[in-house]
């Protein structure tokens, strides 16, 4: 089954100050699917994310988006094009309203076009925002914290959505929750890149996964492939 | 009777004086808020802005006046917000852009090297010498019943709440004042929504300026000014935003009142000298209480 390559990354070396972070990187992302990076704390998994968006740059290698070279563009000019992220611990706006925070987020020239539509969509993923609205942000609870943040990306209008450990710190009802609704939104044509340390769960949620390992990638795979690797099972199921 | 009337006058002279602190304090407010920077040049912009007033009033320079446009100060508005937005964009731009990626310091220092290049500048431009913006409104005063307030008192009071106003309604209702707002509460989050933070920090530093332009202005018209008095009041400004709470518009409002009332009640109690004495107190006191001020985050 030939899909398509959205994103690709080639070869890149990202550093943070003087530290080396990510070593000769490469991955793809495949059009509409939904692609797991799984790894340690320390494995490098949020810097390959802030590299794709645009808040690092590779020293080597190369970011393709789309066909188009990304590789030095800025934050913003990487959200106009359609890559958005859901950052590690959420990133709410705190004293803005719940409907400001989602407003913010069709921010690009793109994406301000669509802002009744795609908040119309955003709303049927997650009603509970709707009924929230204007509330204050920092007074939700963590899991609709996390629905918000994620709704704010959908605003942006992405082709390709970046999701850093969405499942920290919240209890298992409200993760099944939020992986539904991740499947929803795949269902709209929204290609996932989820980053996850929670093995079990990830291989059963994606298509295909990356494992990250002190900013090199060690393995890859279909899930059904990575849960039968013998180097898997041993390092994460403790088998 | 009299000491009724005169308390009246106290009170009321002293929120209206509030509002004057509130137009030179917001554009302090902002930057902070924004770019958590304290922009020590901010008293001497705002004084920049009373001697264009000034300029554009009696079209004086080197001492002497070449041309006397006689252009009233609020209509001078008209051209000098312009002129310090541009300023402010250029400043932001330019010299503060850099300086962030510097260090924590480096916005500091620039900031105190634009106070004194403003200072050295004005004072060679315009002289030492005391000045006044004195419009004919600037001497008049004001009679409700048998309470008298300085006329320019009220101005004050009506041009910070229309600045507030319109202030607020901008930054809750355009994208780019929601742009700012975000980018002032989670910076990280901000560039990831696709918000173009360089230019959102060269924005909210021209809104400051143009904050600062109409402060000069109402300034020149209400107290009498010099090429240093931008020091004095950029302490007044710091005490309004401390008190207030950093980051909150509505606080600074009601820094700005509390300090006029402590600056007229306090010379009405305690005589004129002791004036600022009160008022400097009541900055310290809120420090070591509630140092994060009334509604600060």
């Amino acid at each position: 089954m030939a899909q398509k390559v959205l994103l690709k990354v080639s070869n890149i070396d990202v550093f943070q100050g003087t530290f080396q972070a990510l070593w000769d990187i490469s991955l793809e992302v495949r059009s509409g699917e939904m692609l797991a990076l799984i790894g340690a704390n320390t494995a490098g998994k949020s810097t390959l994310l802030d590299t794709i968006s645009g808040l690092l740059h590779p020293t080597k290698g190369k970011i393709e988006f789309g066909g188009k070279d990304i590789t030095n563009l800025e934050p913003h000019e990487v959200v106009e094009l359609g890559i958005t992220q859901i950052p590690e611990g959420r990133g709410i706006f705190p004293e803005m309203t719940v409907i400001d925070n989602i407003i913010i987020g069709s921010y690009s020239r793109r994406a301000r076009y669509k802002k009744d539509e795609n908040l119309k969509r955003v709303y049927q993923h997650f009603p509970i925002l709707e009924k929230r609205k204007k509330q204050t942000a920092k007074t939700l609870s963590g899991g609709e914290q996390q629905m918000l943040v994620i709704a704010r990306g959908l605003m942006a209008d992405p082709k390709l959505m970046l999701l850093d450990e969405i499942s920290l710190g919240l209890a298992p009802i409200v993760i099944n929750e939020l992986f539904q609704a991740l499947k929803e939104i795949r269902e709209t044509g929204i290609t996932i890149l989820f980053v996850e340390q929670n093995v079990r769960r990830t291989l059963q949620e994606a298509d295909r996964a990356y494992i990250l390992e002190t900013g090199r990638v060690t393995l890859s795979g279909t899930a059904a492939q990575l849960r039968e690797e013998e180097e898997v099972k041993k390092a994460y199921f403790g088998i | 009777m009299t000491f009724l009337t005169d308390l009246s006058a106290a009170i009321l002279t002293g929120i209206f004086l509030g509002g004057l602190y509130v137009l030179i304090a917001l554009g302090l407010s902002i930057v902070f808020g924004v770019m958590r920077l304290i922009n020590v040049a901010h008293g001497d912009l705002v004084i920049l802005g009373t001697y264009f007033a000034f300029f554009a009033m009696t079209g004086e320079l080197f001492g002497h006046a070449f041309a006397p446009f006689g252009l009233d100060p609020i209509l001078s508005l008209v051209i000098i917000i312009p002129l310090l937005f541009g300023i402010g964009f250029v400043i932001q731009k330019y010299l503060m852009r850099r300086a962030f990626e510097i260090s924590m310091e480096a916005p500091l220092l620039i900031a105190l090297g634009i106070s004194l290049v403003i200072q050295n500048s004005v004072q060679l431009l315009w002289t030492p010498y005391s000045r006044g913006l004195t419009a004919p409104y600037a001497l008049q005063n004001l009679s409700i019943g048998t309470v008298h307030a300085p006329l320019v008192y009220l101005l004050d009071f009506i041009a910070a709440t229309i600045m507030v106003f319109l202030l607020r309604e901008f930054m809750s209702r355009t994208y780019l004042g929601r742009a700012i707002t975000a980018a002032s509460q989670n910076k990280r989050s901000a560039k990831l929504m696709g918000i173009n933070i360089d230019r959102v920090y060269a924005f909210a530093f021209a809104i400051a300026m143009i904050t600062a332009a109409v402060a000069g202005v109402f300034l020149g018209l209400t107290f009498p000014f010099t090429p240093t008095s931008g020091v004095s009041f950029l302490i007044i400004a710091f005490g309004t935003v401390i008190i207030g709470g950093l980051g909150s518009m509505l606080g600074t409002f009601i820094g700005g009142m509390i300090l006029g009332l402590a600056q007229t009640l306090g010379g009405y109690f305690a005589g004129t000298t002791a004036q600022m004495l009160i008022l400097y107190v009541i900055v310290l006191v809120v420090l070591a209480v509630r140092p994060q001020g009334i509604f600060g985050r």
